[in-house]
Order: C-alpha cells, then structure tokens, then sequence
C-alpha cells in the first residue's frame, strides 16, 4: 500500500482529504488504483485517451519519477507518492 | 527616464496568421512582454508600490512582502531595486527557476511554500509572515488591493482603447488576481457598454497554465468583479501549451504559457465573432521564462509527452 499526497486542487473530488492510499507495485498501478477510487478524479490526470497529462508531475518520496522509469518507476510499500502540478516547470521543485 | 517610466504603453500586435481561418476579424495582442521586468505585471507592482509610498504606509526601512507565482515578485524585485527597497516573496516551490534566479538577481528574497497548495499555500503563508511582525513589512496585497485593476483601468484598458482606434469589440484575459481583466475590462465597457469582456479560465483546477487561477477552486481575489463578464471560456493545459508554441512558429512572438490560453481563447471567439470583430487578448510574459519547461518540445504523439522516456 502507497500513501498518496492529494494537491489541493484535487481535494474538491476527494471529500477534501489530502492523503490517500492506494495498491500497486508501479506508480503507474498506484495512481490507477487511486483514480478508481476517485472516480471524478480522472479526467483530471488523464486525457481522452487514458494516458496521464502531460503536465502532471509525479514524486515518489523526493523523486520525479521522470527520471526513474517513469510510470513504470516501482513503489515500495509505505512510500510516498506526490502528486503536484507542473506550473512554472523546472518541475524539480518540492518543498 | 527612469526604469519605472518604461512600465506601460506595450505595442498592440495583430496576430494576422493565426486568425487567417477568420476573415473580417482582427485578433490583436497586447505585448505586455515589452514591460521592464518581462511581463504585465509590472503596471500593478508599479501602481502598489507607488500608492504605498504615496500614503506613508511604504516608508524607508521596511520590507516589501507579498504572495506571487513569480512575475508579480520579479516586479516588486525591480522596483525595489530601484527605489532601495528591500523584497520578500513567497512562492510555491514549483515556480520555475529562471523566475527564482531573476528575482535573486535583482536583490530580493524567496520563501517557498508548499508546491502542493499553489497560489493559496503562498498566500496563507505571507499572511503569517505579516500576523508575526507586522510593523517589518509593507503588504501591497495584489490579490485585494484596488490599486492593482487601477492600474489596468488607468493604463491597460485605457491603452487599448486608443490603439484600436476605439474599434475594440471583444476583450478576453485569464485571471490571476483578476487585475488585468478586472481593470481593463471596466475601463472599456465605461467607454464603450457593447465591450464584452471574456474571462479565460483553466478548464480544471489542476492544470498547468502558470499564473492563472481556476476561479471556482480556490481563494476568490477580492478585487475580481464577476459583474464584468460577460462570458467564461475555457482552456485545457494542452491547448495553452499547443497555442503558445504556434505562437513562436507562425507570429515569431516567443511568449509564455498563460498568453498561449488567451490567445487559445481569442481564437474560439474569433471563430465564432461576426466579420468586423476587433477581438483583444493580453501576451502576459516572454517565453523566455519557461525554458526549463518540457511543453516546447512537441509532443511524441499527437498532443501528448511520452511518459515514458
């Protein structure tokens, strides 16, 4: 199980949670796991197509996962999947 | 001529490829790239600034502080400098670095703030700042301060409706804090009641189309006037980034993401405008601030980024 952090821009789909958990062994199954939860949720990460957006920048623990296998990039359990949008790109930022 | 004197009077730029499919109607961008500090919003840092000065509550010694998304900050960071002030700014993390490392260069300070939270993390976080030490700081307050659409109403709005010759029929602008649209809109529906003003919005509240706000989301900025719109239209994150780059390769205006929505959006009115519209919109910002960003590169497949590189 990965713990998701939910931007705020999600929360109004989300009954204002910021966190959620999902299953999966890639970040590509957790972030599906959560969408299915969410169902309102998936047209905002993904497009017509079913693919994710291509602004949508995704962490696992203090890694984008762009670099690392992208959304085949694996979630161990416990971790941290974030999701934040890219505005203003440089994309690497995290608090 | 001072710096300051430079803020303002941008050229108005017909977009004359793009609007080809449109004959009869003329779409037109005001370059506000053109500004000092690279975008629109040196006129409100500029009229904020002054107005503070003017009513003693910015005086020598004292911090310039306030919420931005980074073009805001990089014209308090100009103004600053000029005028020997000293600048905090609070910003998402995710705010992008070419933003930082002008603001840094022109002598002001940053503290990010949650990239998860986005304008409103940035904005609850300067309003602590301020409840901590209240008298080390003057708050311009971009989001609630009418001096920001006054600038717009005085200059912008005023601006276009010279340039066009009074011909201006339809005005369209995303919104940050609302104070271009806000500003500029009213100018031109006192001079003129048949201006209709059409507010540009993200079509989600997680989008990607920097310096704009998906209004029905988050904090409502106190100066926004919803009496002034006539009309919303909505564009997607891939439509902002498509327009901007078609920006680049069919009018050679290298601009940034949020004028590549408005023109996204001139364009849906265009198409829709009967012969003899004049349809303004705003170029907020130069390209050159997005860099770093990946939307440059067309997409791999038809409109979308491979994940998977």
């Amino acid at each position: 199980m990965a713990k998701i952090l939910i931007p705020t821009a999600l929360r109004a789909f989300t009954d204002g949670k910021s966190e959620a958990e999902a299953e999966g062994k890639t970040v590509g199954e957790v972030i599906a796991a959560f969408a299915a939860a969410y169902p309102d949720i998936a047209r905002h990460l993904y497009d017509e197509e079913g693919r994710l957006r291509s602004y949508v920048n995704v962490f696992v623990g203090d890694e984008n996962i762009r670099g690392f296998g992208g959304l085949d990039a694996p979630v161990k359990d416990g971790e941290t999947v974030t999701l934040v949008p890219a505005i203003a790109g440089g994309g690497a930022g995290r608090a | 001529m001072r710096i300051l004197d430079m803020v303002g009077n941008t050229p108005l730029i017909e977009l004359a490829n793009m609007a080809k499919a449109f004959p009869g109607v003329t779409v037109l961008g005001k370059a506000e790239f053109a500004n000092p500090s690279g975008s629109v919003k040196d006129r409100a840092a500029k009229a904020m600034l002054l107005d503070g000065i003017e009513k003693g509550l910015l005086t020598k010694g004292k911090t310039v502080a306030d919420a931005t998304s980074g073009n805001t900050g990089i014209a308090y960071a100009m103004i600053g400098a000029a005028l020997g002030y000293r600048v905090s700014l609070y910003m998402p993390a995710n705010t992008s670095m070419e933003r930082k490392r002008m603001i840094r260069y022109l002598g002001a300070e940053i503290v990010e703030t949650s990239p998860l939270e986005s304008s409103d993390g940035a904005f609850r976080a300067v309003r602590e700042a301020l409840a901590r030490e209240p008298g080390r700081y003057f708050y311009p307050d971009q989001y609630n301060n009418p001096a920001n659409p006054g600038a717009h109403y005085e200059t912008t709005g005023r601006e276009i409706w010279e340039q066009t010759g009074r011909s201006v029929t339809h005005f369209a602008a995303s919104m940050g804090t609302s104070g271009t649209f806000t500003g500029a809109a009213r100018r031109l529906k006192e001079e003129n009641p048949n201006v209709r003003a059409i507010a540009v919005q993200p079509d989600s509240p997680f989008h990607g189309i920097e310096g704009t706000k998906h209004m029905a989301s988050t904090i409502r900025p106190g100066i926004l006037d919803e009496s002034l719109q006539d009309d919303v239209v909505y564009v997607t994150t891939e439509e902002a980034y498509e327009t901007t780059r078609r920006l680049a390769l069919q009018e050679g205006i290298f601009a940034g993401i949020s004028s590549g929505a408005n023109v996204a959006a001139a364009l849906k009115i265009a198409g829709a405008a009967p012969a003899g519209s004049v349809i303004v919109t705003i170029l907020c910002d130069s390209g050159a601030r997005y860099l770093s960003d990946r939307f440059w590169d067309p997409p791999q497949t038809e409109g979308i980024f491979d994940w998977n590189i």
